[in-house]
């Protein structure tokens, strides 16, 4: 018995040493992963360590690994200016929020249409979201339909609605429905006397929380790092509007706005703003919400990724 | 669930006869309908409202105060034939607008096929799952930033004063006696682009090909061994023609967006530098910036309406051709 237990387990490893590459290989494998895993990270880790430095240091060794010193300069400031910094991220929360409920609405409904086998309107409406995907009408009329027809220039609609739905999604939420909602229940249902929009809030979303939840974080981190429709559509003095992505593109324009309002509010003080570090610590600040949730969230982007790779 | 095994399928069954025959009753159709409604009309007006808004390339549009758009498109502006596009095409600017948006393509589509395929065979053979996770997870990173945010870490390396390369390699222009300025060195920016396309793509695409080489049937390895294939040959014999489908979606897809390009890229991380304009103007920046900056509406959506058409024959001839090639690698 103990023999054939040895046995068994001298052939698992006979077969293990045949599929696996020499041991050689794998550390020039292992070093070169490693390698570009930090290529990946330094940039952050370096933006990380400027924005802890203090001004000091960034004037006599400019932007460091190793900076002589480190402060808090830089966030205690931003924490001061908080009507302005805090704006753009309850903006930032808060356009998020909205429009990952409104795309989830649209490409889930979308999604559920679709998956249906006997719904007669199926093949029309597979090509009318299939079509967008090979033909658009491009920016100028894009812009022109959004600025001057539904008057959404400076609204915070023209940050949320122009980007909530698209055809890519719709058809991650039709796959997910297809082979995760069994048709039996829905049928059944049926038979019980539940209308379509019952059976699809009250049996269908709920059993398919894998797919909402995928869906969900692909809409809130697009949603959280878009900044082409408020670069699109923000005029440059709507900063109310402004969310936290576009305050750093006007940063440099910004900087001088919040030296300028601070002089209003404390006149008389002489103020130096630490902008080098300013500027490093507002990126933290856009990067560490994404930064610090998506390794948990990760293998629901892999398996979003992967069942949109399935052709439809 | 193994209860109502036999009950769920008879219904299977019935719903198959079903199915063939007669599609559901009238009611449910109108149900799912009004489900999907606001769905509907978003794709109506964002995105087939759009399609017919590229007659604006074949008008001269003039705007006037105080006047809706489209009052100003059908009654004040004329019609001007293919004038747009003729003044388009003879600018200066338009054949190195063309080239760089192409070639820059053609070099990223090679590029993002070569280079994740390799990494996403050579992930699943680190003996160290641990190791090759984390791995994965930071090189996933990238992927979840804004360019915005690239921008800036960009910056903090090639910043002119304060820049970590020119402070840490002291690189001082011998002509102006002051430090090396990156954001005017078209040469670097040329090859740069490039390597922040693959970096920023690098962790998303290598997933994408992790994912359907781990759906491919472990026993046909198995065979392959039991026949004495090396790892090279079975890389090469079972591996790479089963991820053929996958890679020939990808390419259509970025065959199809050939006239297109990164605006967050070229715009963006280059922080807009006029003195880069030679390298990173494409059509997407010329378009941004003729019709935002500029207010050239005329030349803007002619160079808009030939990206749109242009792309999507593009990408219909890219179907045909893989479809040539392999009938099952179809995107459509």
């Amino acid at each position: 018995m103990s023999e054939n237990v040895v046995n068994t387990k001298k052939k698992a490893e006979q077969k293990l040493k045949y599929t696996r590459v020499k041991p050689g290989t794998n550390v020039l494998i292992s070093i070169l992963f490693i390698f570009l895993a930090l290529i990946c990270l330094m940039p952050a880790l370096l933006v990380l360590i400027v924005s802890l430095s203090s001004e000091n240091s960034i004037r006599i060794k400019g932007y460091s690994y190793i900076p002589t010193e480190m402060s808090l300069e830089a966030f205690r400031y931003l924490f001061h200016q908080s009507s302005y910094i805090g704006r753009a991220f309850l903006n930032s929360i808060g356009i998020t929020i909205v429009g990952t409920l409104f795309g989830l609405i649209t490409t889930s409904t979308m999604g559920f249409a679709l998956s249906r086998p006997n719904y007669r309107l199926r093949k029309f409406f597979t090509w009318f979201i299939f079509i967008p995907m090979l033909f658009s009408g491009g920016l100028v009329a894009s812009y022109m339909i959004n600025a001057h027809i539904l008057g959404l220039k400076d609204t915070y609609w023209a940050l949320i609605i122009p980007i909530c739905c698209s055809s890519f999604y719709c058809i991650i939420m039709r796959t997910f429905f297809q082979t995760t909602v069994p048709d039996a229940i829905i049928e059944s249902a049926k038979i019980d006397g539940a209308r379509m929009i019952r059976i699809f809030v009250q049996i269908v979303l709920p059993i398919s929380l894998p797919a909402i939840a995928t869906i969900g974080l692909f809409l809130t981190f697009a949603y959280w790092n878009d900044w082409l429709m408020a670069k699109y559509y923000i005029s440059g003095n709507k900063h109310d509007l402004f969310p936290l992505q576009y305050v750093l593109i006007s940063l440099e324009e910004n900087i001088s706005f919040l030296s300028r309002n601070s002089q209003n509010m404390t006149p008389g003080t002489a103020n130096t703003i630490p902008s080098e570090t300013v500027r490093m610590a507002m990126v933290v600040v856009s990067v560490v919400p994404i930064a610090c949730s998506y390794p948990f969230f990760q293998k629901y982007f892999v398996s979003g990724l992967t069942i949109g790779a399935v052709k439809g | 669930m193994e209860g109502d095994c036999p009950v769920s399928n008879l219904s299977v069954k019935q719903k198959k006869k079903k199915g063939k025959g007669s599609t559901g009753s009238s009611f449910d159709n109108l149900e799912i309908f009004l489900l999907h409604l606001p769905t509907t009309i978003w794709y109506l007006i964002f995105c087939y409202a759009p399609m017919f808004g590229v007659i604006i390339a074949f008008k001269n549009y003039k705007p006037r105060p105080g006047k809706s758009f489209l009052w100003a498109l059908f009654n004040n502006s004329k019609w001007v034939g293919l004038d747009n596009f003729k003044f388009l095409v003879n600018s200066s600017y338009f054949p190195t607008m063309l080239k760089t948006t192409v070639l820059y393509n053609i070099v990223f589509i090679i590029l993002g096929i070569l280079i994740p395929v390799t990494l996403a065979i050579l992930f699943n053979e680190i003996y160290s799952r641990k190791l090759a996770k984390t791995c994965q997870t930071m090189m996933f990173l990238p992927h979840f930033l804004s360019w915005v945010v690239v921008s800036y870490f960009v910056y903090a390396f090639l910043a002119t004063d304060q820049g970590l390369v020119n402070n840490l390699f002291k690189l001082v222009d011998p002509a102006t006696g002051r430090y090396h300025n990156w954001y005017a060195d078209t040469n670097f920016w040329m090859y740069f682009l490039v390597f922040l396309n693959v970096w920023k793509g690098m962790g998303y695409s290598m997933v994408v090909y992790m994912a359907s080489i781990s759906g491919i049937d472990g026993e046909l390895y198995e065979a392959a061994l039991i026949d004495g294939a090396s790892k090279w040959q079975q890389v090469k014999y079972i591996t790479l023609p089963l991820l053929r489908p996958t890679i020939s979606i990808m390419f259509i897809m970025a065959v199809g967006n050939i006239f297109r390009s990164d605006f967050g890229l070229f715009y963006q991380a280059t922080r807009n530098s006029g003195a880069l304009t030679s390298v990173t103007q494409t059509i997407d920046v010329y378009v941004y910036k003729a019709l935002l900056e500029q207010s050239n509406v005329n030349l803007s959506s002619a160079a808009a309406f030939l990206q749109s058409v242009v792309g999507c024959l593009t990408i219909i001839g890219a179907n045909i051709l893989v479809k040539k090639i392999d009938p099952d690698s179809g995107l459509f």
